[in-house]
């Protein structure tokens, strides 16, 4: 087992969660930010599943001097709550709503051979790029 | 509520999270798409690690789709209007990284964690997302 196999398989299993909570469909995920009309609390529940659990082999495992295949262990750097934190997130947020998809699930849909995806993802290409050239 | 799936929600987000522990605890680096979407972008160290995690990605939901229940049809329901899909994904991609993470990187890994910044990331993109979305259905884009 190397690294590239145990992400490749790590994007599988990904994407088959994915799919079976529904989140790969981008009307239910709007669902779940219309809180005004037939609210849709699903999203709860999956990102709840999902640290539920994350977070226990979290604590178990952080500590460790290196992973499993021997890697160092990569943990993001304390940062204050910043100006960039709070611009970047509140953008994704709007990006977010106005197609109802995030990064997992749009990449994840090329599946379904919709070509407006590609639309979709060089744009968000493009929005990376953006950001790496100019912050 | 009608649309309303909180058990396959959860079987779902168990498995996602089960993805998250094995490839942290393989690799030791934490599952943020964003992050892993940045990295085979942009030239980086392991970029082909992160391609194939991409790639699996695909081929998860392919596997369901094609294979498991080729009979039911796909649901995937979404606008077709460049003014949002545009938009959308530029503002995904830009807010993403500039914000250090997304749905995974932030409201799954970030909250696991207990980190204090992604859990006030998560309710800010939660928030500025129904903002949106409420803003759109005044305007009748969504109903």
């Amino acid at each position: 087992m190397n690294d590239k196999i145990i992400s490749l398989i790590s994007g599988v299993i990904f994407g088959i969660g994915l799919v079976i909570s529904g989140m790969t469909n981008p009307e239910k995920v709007l669902g779940f930010l219309s809180i005004t009309h037939n609210w849709d609390a699903s999203l709860i529940f999956v990102m709840g599943g999902a640290i539920l659990a994350f977070a226990p082999f979290f604590f178990l495992l952080k500590n460790k001097e290196v992973s499993a295949l021997g890697a160092k262990i990569e943990l993001p750097e304390k940062q204050n709550i910043d100006k960039k934190l709070l611009i970047g997130t509140a953008l994704f947020g709007v990006g977010w709503g106005l197609v109802g998809l995030c990064p997992g699930p749009a990449i994840a849909a090329l599946a379904t051979f919709d070509p407006i995806i590609i639309i979709f993802l060089v744009s968000m290409a493009a929005g990376v790029l953006a950001k790496k050239k100019y912050y | 509520m009608h649309n309303f799936t909180p058990i396959s929600a959860l079987i779902g987000g168990i498995i996602i999270g089960l993805s998250v522990v094995l490839y942290f605890y393989t690799t030791g680096r934490l599952a943020g798409i964003s992050g892993i979407f940045e990295n085979a972008v942009t030239q980086s160290s392991k970029r082909l690690s992160n391609i194939l995690f991409l790639i699996g990605l695909v081929i998860g939901p392919m596997f369901i789709y094609y294979i498991i229940s080729p009979n039911e049809p796909i649901t995937f329901e979404i606008t077709h209007s460049y003014l949002l899909i545009i938009p959308g994904g530029f503002l995904v991609g830009f807010g993403t990284r500039l914000g250090g993470g997304c749905t995974s990187g932030h409201g799954i890994c970030g909250i696991g964690r207990l980190s204090v910044n992604s859990m006030i990331a998560t309710a800010l993109f939660v928030a500025t997302g129904i903002i949106t979305v409420f803003i759109l259905q005044q305007l009748g884009v969504y109903l």
